[in-house]
């Protein structure tokens, strides 16, 4: 019965999810025009082999067949054959997750760290010209596309002053926290105005909360108050907040990757939507989607370890 | 003067407001002699809240200071500085609030929070702190403080957590106390422990108690002085027998009058001979505690919580039922069976007329608790109160503007409410247009759920007299839900009283108040603050 | 409140906060400006005219021409069309299907509740920007595709925040009183909780309107949105990259011009909250 026992039972609760979402994928992969057959081994095939897919990959089958066909291979890690890579899928997967963990985590530390120092100075200067300042830089910030704040960061950093590579990927870790600065940096300006929105919302309103009047009335000088009471209870709710964001986080990363020409799944995705390659729009999906499912476990961690009350 | 630890002068406080500046508080002057204990009543926007927490210098980001000062020992309050303030808070004043869930940090726990106090004044460390704060907690009739200390807030009742609460403000040994409401949130039989549990404390440490209420049961109980408040300014001060037995505004005077244990008793003759309306037998309602899936896998049976647990009551034709019980006893799951919202998974009720075909809604009607939410907010009084009569086809159409102003004048309204939305109606008027929904239906029968309980005493009051006003005008049989023993003996001829699901006790209600046979109907009468009894020696009516 | 209603103009003028006046004209210039595009500019905005080339802004070309010779500014008003009704297609249709979805759901419970609510958990397990690209692969790029996929995918959001709003009032007093007076279920739902259960998503419609814009730009620029030689101002951005060091008009001018668009519908949505919620 310790506070972090149900985090044991949480991985069985998401089998629905996982089920779900395979089945998605299943559909779409149904509802692509064209013969699945051709789809994997690619147009210039010959009937025998077509024929033989067909037996292996139960096409013949009713669809529950095919389904049961299809988990059994994505469990075994095999997404098909690429059309445009002429090789199996799984590899050129994983050999792309690398990149885009790198710009995610290194995005999300970033936009961390601003929503924190933002939605702290905003709601500890209420109504001035610092907290209107950052407001109205949060409402403008919502709507503008990250490809456009990405594309003024190459503009003004890397074409005029030459701080940072236009594009690519360098090779090691160290050597990536100078090369993925840009990208990762355009990611954080991307979800930091909803986040310090929501941050500095949740505060004002911890700030009046009673525990912390009851806190003032003992004697705890304001500043304690906040740091030890205010803050922590307002972090909660933003925390939450990440499993939204997570969502477009991911999302973003495939703009990103885009517009940076970094070699991660996001590159890989547009570029095999563009040439038709179905089966790795495919594999692209359900990776990130499980992406999704793993970083929402994350956040039920982190809540369960700020929040005594949840037990679910 | 030496005599003297408080003095508040001429203080004025304003509040920016949609609607521009509101003075919350009118040049307020009083003292606080030390070692009293001072009671401040009023009703709400009286702005009793508002002074006791300037005692502290606490105040809502709006609020403004326009003059006036609060000399403590000599010392403005108002214009210390920062440093002085807080050594001031804490070691010379502390305070306790009303919701005692609200008021503790739900993430630290509860030791620590009694313990900051003392890490910060007294400069302890940690566990020297923790070892005093438990022992605090020891003297606040805490068990087994050393283990509870180490809760979160969630994991206590709410009486403990009040008792967190007072340990808290006591940490560092003021002299003056200042309790804003500390009862308000709980539940009575709790409520008169806290209560006993201050006076006690107060004693032992001689301390200065200012108690902020509405309830003037509670300040008559527990306070030598009283100050009563209306609208930002004092109406009346005196002691407490003053007050009580002569107070000289025409305010205090309409308080005292509405205050629901003075109101007098139902006569005992009056009652109902005709013959039974609603016969309840053996009636339960169980709800299904929520499974996890993991259960379900392992086949754990599913908890089940027995909100109503085997009721037998009846209620005679143009009689009056009473059904008491506090928070978690079942009598509003009841009174949800009553009207067909619920279904009992056990036990038969019986409406008479039901049975011979007529629609439940013309036979049961119901007003609810909360005035804030039994309107749409969408809708105009005069589109909520046109509804039945629409829906049902009560009347033709041409007569429902006729209708409408009947039922107004019926619930003492002004007709020019009906253009207006809920929203613009303060509490007690919308509880009246609740009313008049109910009785747009012209029911047999009308449940009352708790439908004062959010009001301030004096519309408290109004509203009970209404009630018993229709009860005889319409021969309506009522049954009304409440937690106030007092309101139940002034409308019902009968009482029933509940606890976790069960019926305790049942019978006339002069009866069971006069000799109630279980224990927790004698805690719950005890639990009553009965003012004009020990402080004035009047007898109860 | 009484008073907005007998008179909208005067209530904007006087009352309406200042977010929802300055977004307000920002939105109605942008429509005005795709109104009157063939007014405002003479130019073509999709013939190709490559004695003109990459030309920088001047006074015949007000913001310059892009690659191929197109005047930048007439591609820019020509363009205010596709992307205001990429704004108000994709949320209508996601509002109306989420909201119907979110009642059903909300009021029904049971069974019903359970698969829709099982629908929605996965949808939202899917990351909602790769979710729209994998509905554009197997319909391909375009307008069309645009509005269906964005149909598919979001319409759980609404769901959601209506559910969840039906839930509460579904025990609010004045819901279990409409259901004391014997009111049949249709009347509870349309005129009781429908009117009340919308209002949290019709003020989410509007921040949703700004994330939809960006996100249709978004895909335009990858190429998998609208397709060119239409002018789409993320389609014009994208067009520009290869001369951002040489012409940065290209590239900037559409930026701006979206974010501006964007900027005037946020500021709606931030007024609109605060007249709902005057808390935050």
């Amino acid at each position: 019965m310790t506070r972090f026992s149900f985090l044991l039972r949480r991985p069985f609760e998401l089998i629905p999810v996982l089920i779900g979402i395979s089945l998605i994928s299943f559909v779409l992969l149904q509802l692509t025009p064209g013969d699945p057959a051709r789809l994997l081994l690619g147009p210039k095939a010959s009937e025998e082999a077509i024929a033989l897919i067909r037996q292996r990959y139960g096409l013949d089958q009713p669809l529950f067949v095919q389904y049961y066909y299809y988990i059994k291979n994505v469990l075994g890690g095999d997404f098909g054959q690429s059309m445009s890579f002429r090789s199996a899928i799984g590899p050129v997967l994983l050999e792309r997750i690398g990149p885009t963990l790198y710009i995610l985590v290194y995005g999300l530390f970033l936009s961390v760290l601003l929503t924190l120092l933002l939605g702290v100075l905003a709601a500890r200067s209420r109504g001035r010209w610092l907290d209107q300042t950052i407001r109205v830089i949060c409402v403008v910030g919502v709507g503008v596309p990250s490809y456009f704040v990405g594309l003024l960061l190459i503009l003004v950093l890397s074409l005029n002053f030459g701080l940072f590579p236009v594009s690519g990927y360098a090779d090691s870790f160290v050597a990536n926290l100078h090369h993925l600065f840009l990208p990762a940096l355009t990611i954080a300006i991307s979800v930091t105005p909803i986040l310090t929105r929501n941050f500095r919302a949740t505060l004002l309103q911890q700030m009046n909360a009673g525990y912390a009047v009851a806190a003032l009335s003992k004697g705890v000088p304001e500043n304690k108050v906040f740091w030890r009471h205010v803050f922590w209870n307002s972090l909660l709710p933003t925390v939450s907040l990440f499993g939204v964001v997570a969502s477009f986080l991911i999302g973003g990363t495939v703009v990103i990757e885009n517009v940076f020409n970094i070699p991660g799944l996001g590159l890989l995705l547009v570029r095999s939507v563009l040439s038709r390659d179905y089966l790795v729009v495919q594999g692209v999906t359900l990776v990130m989607a499980s992406g999704i499912v793993i970083s929402n476990l994350i956040i039920d961690i982190v809540v369960a370890a700020l929040d005594p009350r949840v037990k679910t | 003067m030496k005599n003297t630890l408080v003095s508040v002068e001429d203080l004025t406080i304003s509040f920016d407001t949609t609607q521009g500046a509101v003075d919350a508080v009118k040049g307020v002057s009083f003292t606080i002699k030390r070692g009293e204990a001072l009671g401040i009543v009023g009703e709400s926007g009286s702005g009793k809240s508002v002074v006791c927490r300037a005692l502290l210098q606490l105040f809502a980001p709006n609020a403004k200071v326009k003059r006036g000062k609060i000399l403590h020992e000599g010392k403005d309050v108002l214009t210390m500085s920062a440093t002085d303030l807080n050594a001031y808070r804490g070691e010379k004043a502390a305070m306790i609030f009303q919701n005692p869930s609200t008021h503790l940090d739900p993430i630290m726990m509860v030791g620590d929070q009694v313990a900051e106090g003392l890490m910060i004044h007294r400069k302890l460390d940690r566990a020297a702190a923790t070892k005093q704060a438990v022992s605090l907690l020891e003297d606040m009739k805490i068990l087994d403080a050393p283990r509870r200390a180490k809760a979160y807030s969630h994991e206590l009742s709410g009486g403990m957590r009040q008792r967190v609460m007072i340990a808290a403000a006591l940490a560092c040994s003021p002299g003056l106390l200042i309790a804003d409401e500390p009862t308000t949130a709980l539940d009575v039989t709790v409520q008169a422990q806290i209560l006993a549990l201050i006076c006690k404390i107060r004693q032992e440490r001689h301390l200065t108690l200012v108690l902020v209420s509405h309830d003037l049961g509670v300040i008559g109980e527990m306070c030598d002085r009283i100050i009563v408040m209306k609208d930002g300014q004092i109406v009346e001060t005196g002691t407490t027998e003053q007050i009580l037995t002569a107070p000289q505004a025409d305010y205090t005077k309409n308080l005292i009058r509405s205050q629901p244990s003075l109101l007098p008793g139902r006569e005992e003759h009056a009652v109902s001979d005709k013959a039974d309306i609603v016969s309840v037998k053996g009636v339960s309602v169980l709800f299904p505690a929520p499974r996890k899936l993991a259960d379900i896998i392992g086949r754990k049976p599913g908890h089940v919580v027995r909100a109503v647990d085997e009721v037998s009551l009846s209620v005679r034709r143009g009689g009056s039922l009473g059904i008491v019980g506090e928070s978690g006893s079942g009598k509003s799951t009841l009174a949800r069976v009553l009207v067909g919202l619920l279904k009992p998974s056990a036990g038969t009720v019986k409406i008479e007329g039901l049975d011979q075909g007529k629609d439940r809604a013309r036979v049961i009607q119901m007003a609810f608790q909360d005035p804030y939410l039994s309107l749409n907010p969408s809708y105009t009084i005069a589109q909520t109160l046109s509804e039945p009569f629409k829906a049902h086809r009560l009347c033709p159409l041409s007569e429902v503007p006729a209708r409408l102003k009947a039922l107004m004048r019926t619930v003492e309204l002004p007709e020019e409410l009906l253009t207006r939305k809920s929203g613009q109606l303060s509490g007690g008027q919308r509880q009246r247009v609740g009313i008049a929904r109910a009785l747009a239906m012209s029911p047999d029968i009308l449940i009352a759920d708790e439908v004062t309980s959010a009001l301030d005493v004096s519309i408290q009051a109004q509203i009970l007299e209404l009630f018993k006003r229709l009860q005889q005008e319409l021969d309506l049989t009522l049954i009304l839900i409440s937690h106030d023993l007092a309101v139940v003996r002034y409308l019902c001829e009968d009482v029933a009283v509940m606890r976790h699901g069960k019926l305790l006790e049942y019978g006339r209600s002069a009866e069971v108040l006069r000799n109630p046979q279980t224990e927790y109907t004698q805690a719950l009468l005890k639990a009553v603050p009965r003012l004009i009894e020990s402080k004035a020696g009047n007898t109860r009516p | 409140m009484t008073k907005s209603l007998s008179s909208p103009a005067r209530w904007l003028r006087q009352e309406a906060p200042t977010s929802l006046k300055i977004g307000l004209a920002v939105t109605l210039l942008w429509v005005l400006a795709a109104a009157l595009a063939p007014v405002l500019s003479s130019f073509d905005p999709i013939a190709i005219d490559a004695a003109n080339a990459v030309l920088p802004p001047s006074a015949d070309h007000f913001l310059g021409t892009d690659s191929v010779g197109r005047d930048i500014l007439a591609r820019i008003l020509y363009g205010a069309r596709i992307d205001l009704l990429m704004a108000v297609a994709g949320v209508i249709g996601p509002f109306i299907l989420g909201t119907a979805i979110g009642l059903l759901a909300g009021y029904s419970g049971g069974w019903i509740d359970a698969v829709l609510m099982r629908i929605v958990e996965v949808t939202i397990s899917f990351p909602y920007f790769v979710l729209v690209i994998a509905i554009v692969s197997i319909m391909g790029p375009g307008l069309t595709s645009y509005i269906v996929s964005l149909t598919v995918v979001n319409w759980v959001t609404y769901a959601r925040l209506v559910r969840s709003e039906t839930l509460v009032l579904a025990n609010a007093d004045f819901i279990l009183a409409a259901r004391v007076l014997g009111f049949r279920g249709r009347r509870i739902m349309f005129r009781h909780i429908f009117p009340n259960a919308i209002v949290p998503s019709s003020v989410f419609l509007m921040t949703d309107a700004v994330l939809t814009i960006v996100l249709g730009s978004s895909l335009g620029f990858l190429g998998l949105g609208v397709q060119p030689p239409t002018p789409e101002w993320g389609v014009m951005i994208a067009e520009g990259r290869t001369y951002l060091g040489t012409a940065w008009w290209i590239s900037l001018c559409p930026g701006l011009a979206l974010c501006s668009l964007a900027f005037g519908l946020s500021l709606i949505a931030d007024g609109v909250a605060q007249i709902l919620d005057p808390e935050a």
